[in-house]
This record gives structure tokens, sequence and C-alpha cells, in this order.
């Protein structure tokens, strides 16, 4: 964007001391979206190169654009085979995952105006939990076949939050009674899991246990495009209201009295962020941690203009993931584990960190 | 007389407590009007509903010749401006952002350099170009209600609405700010209607007053005929004297007066929602025994 090359000038004829500082925080936000989206590259090509079989970073790259522009690189067929069906898929999933966890953590807690909101205040997760455990404790699902468990995911999840986004819409939507509804509803459901686990024998323990521990095992090409379609379609939508969710946070009275219609672009946003966040919790479950921690760290670099901050939670969300799934995958090799529990165990020291480093003081004010 | 803003019988709240009843006015360019009252008149009520952030019942508001309940927000954002008492600080943006936010009304998803112009000119013009980059929690009292004032400016309004912009400033601070909207005022040739707890601060700067009691209004009109110890009595419950300072009415509050079975705030409307905070001044006879000790 030209923002650097502007000569706009005050009375006196220069750019005055605060205008140039104003001047370089913005091209440090330019600047930082791109070192995030360089990291997302150089990881993807370094993880490739993690696994019993060994491929060079260069490889990695050579067997990744040899898709593309066929005969460039002489790329053996193993490793070509190895790095876009087993590796390339996983980290594609993750981040994925990642970005939309990460955006949607950035936009509920804008909305629901709260830092400990996350894209399962709604009882997303809960929801799916339950469907999960219908599926494979009564056999109860929506879809046949090898979408079981997840089409009762996303079905339920879907459920959760719609039952508060209606509530909201009939009862007004202020953030405290969209969140209080959301922990009321997330126990609900979670009671209900409880229930099935109860009742359920070994294996169908082993099923529900697995799902809620949070996983990107589950992706593979043929999944890839739906969640494609469905971020192509949803993120957009949700980067065009960040100028009103800059506004929002100000408090409801101040969006109205600027001109927006603070209920309604709550509703909007609960709504889309509810389908991205559905559509990938039931491939992934519950991976807790990076919605909620992801917008933190891109609001304390970036500050808080969402037109940079929702597109850097994304990211972040996919560089936390990825990078604590490459561990996951490798630290005690051939033992996979799950990927919920090390994005915790990985991203909160760094988290930590962050806050006690951080510049931005005011940030829980 | 041309008139900017015209309120016509508003009527808000519920069937059992209206807030509002029956407001009207009538206020013209470059003028700044404020409206006084005890706490619960519906001081603050008067300002959102005009601003269409509480949807009165019914009546009309009018900006020049033009019906506010007919607008769509955004329209309403292009007519009037609203700096509110306090903003939420949760997630604060500096304050440069925070003032561009006041340019939502007249731009898309970019900002261009213009709308920034505009805002690094309003910031200037309040004198606070040297906090563009500080955090907007960060801030003291007195600069933040500055920036919320400089966000409702750059919205380019000719009514700007303030929801007691001095209530949580030191008397220096109060004075800023009142000074800040009388000048814009008389240079923008803007309207400006305030509510105010200060009698003083209404009775030294305002062309014009309303006076509010319990969702009506009682009295109106210029500083010296409206602000008379018979008024702010009724209206108060307060005793005070009223002393003429460089021929603004200087009030002098004396002592509270036991109302005649009728104050308003105790009873069965202790379990209504309104504030009941009193914020009545010390008395005078009170302030002379501290001295005399």
């Amino acid at each position: 964007m030209a923002k650097t090359v502007r000569r706009t000038t005050t009375r006196a004829g220069n750019r005055s001391r605060m205008q140039e500082a104003h001047d370089s925080f913005v091209f440090a936000r330019h600047f930082f979206m791109v070192v995030i989206i360089a990291i997302i590259i150089v990881l993807t090509g370094v993880i490739i190169t993690l696994g019993p079989l060994d491929i060079s970073v260069a490889e990695a790259y050579q067997a990744l654009i040899d898709r593309f522009y066929p005969g460039y690189f002489n790329v053996e067929p193993l490793t070509s085979r190895v790095v876009w069906n087993i590796r390339f898929p996983r980290i594609v999933g993750g981040i994925m995952a990642g970005i939309g966890f990460g955006v949607c953590g950035c936009v509920m807690q804008a909305v629901l105006k709260n830092p400990l909101a996350s894209p399962f205040t709604l009882g997303i997760s809960a929801g799916a939990q339950f469907g999960i455990s219908l599926a494979a404790v009564i056999g109860i699902s929506v879809l046949g076949g090898p979408y079981i468990l997840i089409g009762n995911a996303f079905l339920f999840a879907l459920l959760c939050s719609g039952f508060i986004i209606a509530l909201a819409a009939i009862k007004g939507a202020t953030s405290e009674t969209l969140i209080l509804a959301g922990i009321a509803v997330n126990y609900f459901f979670s009671a209900m899991s409880q229930l099935f686990k109860y009742f359920a024998d070994d294996e169908q323990l082993r099923l529900m246990t697995s799902w809620g521990m949070g996983d990107l095992s589950a992706f593979s090409w043929n999944k890839i495009p739906l969640i494609l379609v469905v971020f192509a379609v949803c993120i957009p939508l949700l980067m065009h209201k960040a100028w009103d969710l800059n506004i929002m946070t100000s408090g409801d009275e101040t969006a109205k009295s600027i001109g927006v219609n603070a209920e309604h672009v709550r509703i909007f946003i609960m709504i889309i962020s509810s389908i991205v966040v559905a559509t990938v919790v039931c491939f992934t479950g519950t991976i807790s941690f990076i919605g909620l921690v992801a917008p933190h760290m891109a609001r304390m670099i970036l500050g808080g203009d969402h037109r940079f901050l929702i597109p850097a939670s994304g990211i972040l969300g996919a560089v936390v993931l990825v990078a604590a799934d490459a561990v996951a995958m490798n630290l005690i090799a051939p033992t996979v584990i799950p990927t919920g529990i090390m994005t915790s165990v990985i991203g909160v020291p760094f988290f930590m960190y962050l806050m006690l480093k951080g510049r931005r003081k005011e940030f829980w004010a | 007389m041309m008139i900017q803003l015209q309120a016509k019988g508003i009527v808000f709240g519920y069937d059992s407590s209206p807030i509002l009843k029956d407001v009207s006015f009538e206020i013209g360019p470059s003028r700044l009007v404020t409206i006084v009252g005890p706490n619960g008149s519906g001081k603050s009520t008067l300002i959102k509903c005009i601003d269409r952030i509480l949807a009165p019942k019914s009546g009309n508001i009018l900006i020049d010749r033009k019906d506010v309940t007919k607008m769509d927000r955004i329209d309403i954002a292009r007519n009037l401006s609203y700096v509110p008492q306090s903003s939420d600080r949760t997630f604060s943006s500096n304050v440069f952002d925070t003032v561009l936010m006041g340019r939502r009304p007249h731009i898309g998803w970019l900002s261009s350099n213009d709308d920034e112009d505009k805002v690094w000119e309003v910031l200037r013009l309040l004198g606070i170009e040297d906090l563009a980059m500080s955090g907007f929690g960060e801030l003291s009292g007195g600069q933040q209600q500055k920036v919320l004032i400089a966000r409702a400016l750059v919205q380019e309004t000719k009514v700007m609405l303030l929801d007691e912009p001095t209530s949580n400033l030191d008397v220096w601070h109060q004075l800023d700010v009142m000074n800040i909207v009388s000048d814009l005022v008389k240079k923008r040739r803007m309207t400006a209607l305030m509510a105010l707890h200060d009698l003083n601060l209404a009775s030294k700067y305002s062309h014009s007053i309303i006076m509010m009691k319990k969702g009506k209004i009682v009295a109106v009109g210029d500083p010296a005929s409206v602000m008379t110890p018979e008024n702010i009595e009724a209206i108060y419950n307060v005793e005070v004297a009223v002393r003429s300072q460089s021929e603004e009415p200087f009030i002098v509050p004396i002592r509270q007066i036991k109302s005649n079975g009728s104050r308003p705030n105790t009873g069965e409307r202790f379990f209504s929602s309104r504030k009941k905070r009193s914020r009545l001044p010390r008395s005078l006879s009170e302030i002379k025994e501290i001295k005399l000790s």
C-alpha cells in the first residue's frame, strides 16, 4: 500500500514528528504481515523434512513446485509421494485450522468485548463433542459412512451456537448475556457427554476421548476443498466488518453513534464465525488454545486495528498450530502426541513470554 | 430564526415509568445549549434519544428539517455526532486509530489520505497531536475526553451531542473541555447540545439552558432567566444564592430542603433502576463550620 510515499504536509511544509511516527507504525504493521507469511512458508518447508524418510528443505520445496511445473526439477517419485500425500496435507490442514481458530477467536473477542472469549465461547466444542458422543455410543448420526462422526460434530456444533444466537436475536444481544448463555450451554452439553462417557464401553470411550484432544490426522486432500470453500466465503465477510469491529470495541452506544448497528454486526459475526469454527472443529476436535491466544499475540504486536488484526490472528494461529503439530509428530516418534495437547504445552510459555515482554500495558485494562 | 435541531413530542420509557414525557424544543445554528436537572431527570436519556441510540416511543427529531427517525444509522452519524461520558477500554486502540473511527460514516474499507489528514488536523486543533501514538487506555480522564471530542469532530456534523463531558474531570480540565466546545460552536458554527451537572459551567458557557425534572422540560431560556433561586429550589430541592459573576449567574448552594413528601428516588421507586447517587455539593453552612474549627 502506498502509505509510505504520501506527500501530505503540515502548514510548515513537513510531516510532523508524530505523523512520521505514525507512518513508521503503519509500515511496521505491513512489514509484520509479510514476516509472518514468510515464517509460515519457511516453516512448511522445514516441517516437511521431519519424519522417517530423509528429505532436505530444498527437496521439499522442489517437490511442492514440481506439481505445478513438472520436469523443472529432478524430483524422486518417492519423495514426491511422501511430500504430497503424507506430510503436506497435514501441514495444509494445520494451517487452515490455525487460520480458522485464530480469525474466529479474534472476531469473537471483539464482538463480545472480552479477552477471555474464544471460538468456543458459544458452546461449539461442547456441542460437537456431544454430537460425537451421540454417534459413538448410540449410533445416531445424520450422515453415514466415513462422515458419521464429522457430520454429527458439525451439526451439533452449529445447533449449540445457533441456539445462543437465536436467544441473542430475540432477547437482545449484549456481550454479557451471550457469554453467560454460552457458558450455560457449554455446561449442559458437557454434562450430556459425561453421561454418555459413563455408559460407554472401551472402544466408544477411546473414540470420544481422542476426538476431544484435538488432532490433525483427519486431514486429507479430499476434505480440504470443502474447508477452502467455507473459508473463501466466510473470511472475507469477517474482514469486511473490520471497521465495525474496531468501533464496537468502544462500546455499543459509541458504535451506534458512529453509524454501526452493534447488535446486527454482533449476530452476523457470530453466525459466520460459528460456521467457520464448526467446519474446522468437526475435523480436528477441540484445539482450544489457538483461538484464545493467537488474537492476543497479534494485538500485542499490531495494536487494535482489525483490518490487520484479523489476518494476523489467523496466520499466527497457523504458525503456532503447525509448529506445535510438528513437535507433537516428532518428539517421541513414532508415537504421535495429540496436537491439542502440544499446542498448549508449547504455546503457553511463549504466550507468557509475550505477556511479560509486551509493550502494550493497557491490554487488559 | 433558522432551526438546526428540533425535537417534537419525544416520549421514551415504559408505560409504568416513562422517562421522557413529551419533550419538545428548537435550537438554532451556532448555539451552545445545555440540559440541566437532577439525577434521573432524563438528561442523558434525551441526548441518547436524539441520536437514536435509544429509540423513542413517539416524537420526531429534525435536523435541517430532515427527520432523524427516518434515517439509517450511517445517515444519522453523518448529521449528528455524540461524545459519550467515557469509553470502553478493554481493547482500546491508539489515539490516532480511535479518532479515525469517527470517519466511518464517510469511508469504505480503506481510509484515504484525506481522512487521515482530517484526523491530524483535528488532533492539532485540540492540542493532542503528541498523544497520537499513545494507547487510549493510558491517557488521563481529560485527555480521553478530548480524544472522544476529536472523534466526534471528524464525523463533520453540524450538531454535536455531549453526555456530561466534564463529570470525571478536575476543574482545569472542566474549563478546558468547555472552552473547546465553546470555540467549536463559534468558529465552526456548530450546534452543541450537552447534558451537564455543573450549574455554574452551564451558566458560564451556554447560550440557552434547558432545565428538566422527571422527564419534562420545566424551564428554557438564557442562563440569567433560567438560573433563578426559585427554579433551582423547585427542581433540586436545594436552597441557593445566585450572584452575578461578570454578567453570568453564579450559583452558591446553601442547604438541602426537605421536600414535602414528594421527594424523588425514595419509597417504592427505590427498586426502579434509576441511579440514586446524589451529587449535591456540600452545603455552605457545613463549609463554614469546617473553616471555623
